[in-house]
């Protein structure tokens, strides 16, 4: 139909497949997301570290450079899990401050322009639409994260050769894994804050305290009562043994300390929380901010 | 013609408050009023029927799809017009037509080919490039209007579509509502607390009442049942007229010195009345068939609850015809 010819008519073309319309969402949303200049040059840094990543790679395999630069960067930097697990905590870190920079409006948006009436008023589901805006930060997260460090690791397979490949494909499960989750509670945090703050610097600002607030807390418990359990209040430190878990370098760290109590000297063994109370302890904190998001993301407030 | 909505012993609880109480009947008008005083039920009933609050009891159909287990497949063919300011900020008119079209299933391309045709047809193809945070209320409404309506579906669900409307720009919805309806395309529900719209637009009507059914009749019909149902204007000898017109087997009633309204019984027709007004040399100046307007249908289903009826004539403005 011509735009002239003013008339109701109704649709009769194709349809999208229901399974794919979630990503109607990132779509739009980029569009908006890479209008900021702050953001795309903050995106291009990301990529500064995977490129000298790469770059180390082959200068490991190129016998010419290696003889040129006097060094031997076999032994300075060798390419094996800590490598690959450093690459993924320091590209994850950057993905925290790209979900801090996008994260925020993702929701409150919607809500203070009591959008989600003409979202779920469609044949789109609540779970759709947590899932497109989740979507939004995993595509982008994502780039940065795992995307890059499977390239990296299959370089570097390609450079050693099928041996390796075979002998190290846990280093690939672990880049994916840990960034996977990584995206994951990401996404939902930012989403969950999204939905509860509608002022974009102090979501921001709230992103930054759900990290960094309960790390210090937990370093005055470890602290004061001896302790390692204080880990466990910290998404950082939950973090890091996650990813030393996945990447196989997880020991539990334990230390031994003395001291004086009324005079009298005691000694202290503690240790690590085991690997385990890590995940239990995160899929936890997710529930609660899913239960969280679940509560804003509706149609309709019913004040019963 | 097909019924649109069936209720079905239909409930929605709140905690512990009934909002929505064993809704009972079927709706298949083209376009179905939704009337009320404030807080009856009608934007509950809506939200039921989308499938954002759950029927605590019984079930509704639209087109026969259960509102219970096919919610989505139902808000496919639905378009809802929500009554509050709902936009998505930051984003140009056209943009936000083509999202809301392409999250009800439409691609990419045709999406955007339907968000102008719908931005043209509602009359904002001038300013469909501005973001909505510059529209004014009207325009608002009526890109509201154009979401609902740009993926084109069976049922078009209006809540109360004309609030806060200029004159003008109510009369270009309340057009616009009335030719989708006579394209026979799609069949609509128009919630209102505004008679008159519902009056201009609907064929059908629902009135809830304390979260209740409190009439459910066709428009149409009701107005012929009340074709004998007479008002004139007279010059002369009016109550001698008047006592014959008694004699014949009318009722009747003055509602001035001049003028009579009068019910005509079975077998007396028009043509007797001229007869006696002759006859009395009574000069008949005009002579209405008064049919009972939606207001008096209205105010005939909230009987009983006299502060409802007087605050519903005072935010209509009735034109408060006396009933004999």
């Amino acid at each position: 139909m011509a735009v002239y010819e003013h008339g109701y008519k109704p649709y009769a073309g194709s349809l999208t497949p229901e399974w794919s319309r979630f990503l109607i969402l990132p779509r739009h949303a980029y569009r908006d997301t890479f209008r900021s200049k702050f953001f795309v040059a903050f995106f291009a840094v990301c990529y500064i570290y995977p490129l000298v990543a790469a770059i180390l790679i082959y200068l490991h395999h190129n016998v010419n450079a290696i003889a040129m630069m006097q060094i031997d960067v076999r032994e300075l930097v060798p390419i094996n899990a800590s490598f690959f697990h450093y690459f993924t905590t320091t590209q994850c870190s950057l993905g925290f401050f790209l979900t801090v920079l996008i994260g925020p409006p993702l929701v409150s948006r919607d809500l203070a322009n009591n959008a989600l009436p003409l979202y779920l008023s469609r044949p789109f589901t609540r779970k759709e639409y947590v899932v497109g805006k989740m979507s939004v930060i995993a595509i982008l997260v994502s780039l940065i994260t795992w995307v890059p460090g499977l390239l990296l690791f299959l370089l570097q397979a390609y450079l050693e050769g099928a041996g390796w490949l075979g002998s190290n494909l846990r280093i690939a499960g672990a880049i994916f894994l840990s960034s996977v989750v990584w995206i994951v509670v990401l996404a939902i945090l930012s989403l969950s804050v999204s939905a509860w703050l509608k002022w974009r610097v102090v979501a921001s600002g709230a992103l930054l305290g759900i990290l960094f607030i309960p790390s210090a807390f937990g370093a005055i418990i470890n602290e004061l009562f001896r302790t390692r359990i204080g880990n466990l209040i910290s998404i950082g430190a939950i973090m890091n043994s996650l990813w030393r878990g996945l990447f196989g370098l997880f020991e539990r760290q334990s230390g031994y300390m003395e001291g004086t109590r009324n005079g009298r000297m005691i000694s202290v063994t503690f240790s690590e929380p085991p690997l385990w109370s890590s995940w239990l302890m995160l899929a936890l904190i997710c529930a609660f901010f899913v239960l969280l998001l679940m509560r804003k993301v509706r149609a309709y407030e019913v004040v019963k | 013609m097909n019924p649109v909505i069936e209720l079905d012993g239909l409930g929605v609880t709140f905690g512990k408050r009934h909002i929505l109480q064993d809704l009972r009947g079927t709706l298949g008008g083209r376009a179905i009023g939704l009337l009320g005083p404030n807080g009856a039920g009608k934007t509950t009933l809506i939200h039921t029927l989308l499938g954002f609050h759950p029927a605590t009891e019984g079930t509704a159909r639209i087109f026969g799809q259960d509102i219970t287990t096919d919610a989505k497949r139902i808000r496919s063919l639905i378009g809802y017009m929500p009554e509050r300011d709902s936009f998505i900020a930051k984003m140009s008119c056209v943009h936000f037509v083509r999202l809301m079209a392409e999250l009800s299933g439409m691609p990419s391309d045709a999406a955007l080919e339907r968000a102008h045709e719908s931005l043209f047809y509602v009359g904002l193809g001038e300013a469909r490039y501005r973001t909505l945070d510059t529209y004014s209320l009207g325009m608002k409404q009526l890109a509201k209007l154009a979401q609902a309506i740009v993926h084109g579906p069976k049922l078009i669900i209006l809540d109360e579509p004309t609030n806060g409307l200029d004159p003008p720009t109510r009369l270009r919805m309340i057009r616009l509502i009335r030719e989708i309806r006579d394209s026979g395309e799609a069949r609509i529900m128009l919630s209102s607390h505004l008679l008159r719209d519902v009056e201009e637009c609907c064929d059908e009507i629902l009135v809830l009442k304390d979260g209740r059914i409190a009439a459910n009749c066709n428009l149409e019909e009701e107005r012929k049942a009340n074709r004998k149902f007479i008002e004139l204007e007279m010059r002369g000898d009016n109550r001698a007229f008047a006592d014959a017109v008694g004699r014949l087997g009318c009722e009747y009633a003055f509602t001035n010195e001049r003028r009579l309204k009068l019910v005509l019984p079975e077998g007396v027709e028009i043509s007797d009345l001229y007869r006696i007004a002759a006859e009395r040399e009574v000069q008949i100046r005009r002579l209405n068939y008064k049919r009972d307007s939606l207001e008096d249908i209205f105010l005939k289903a909230m009987e009983g609850d006299a502060t409802a009826a007087t605050a519903t004539t005072a935010t209509t403005g009735g034109n408060g015809n006396g009933s004999l």
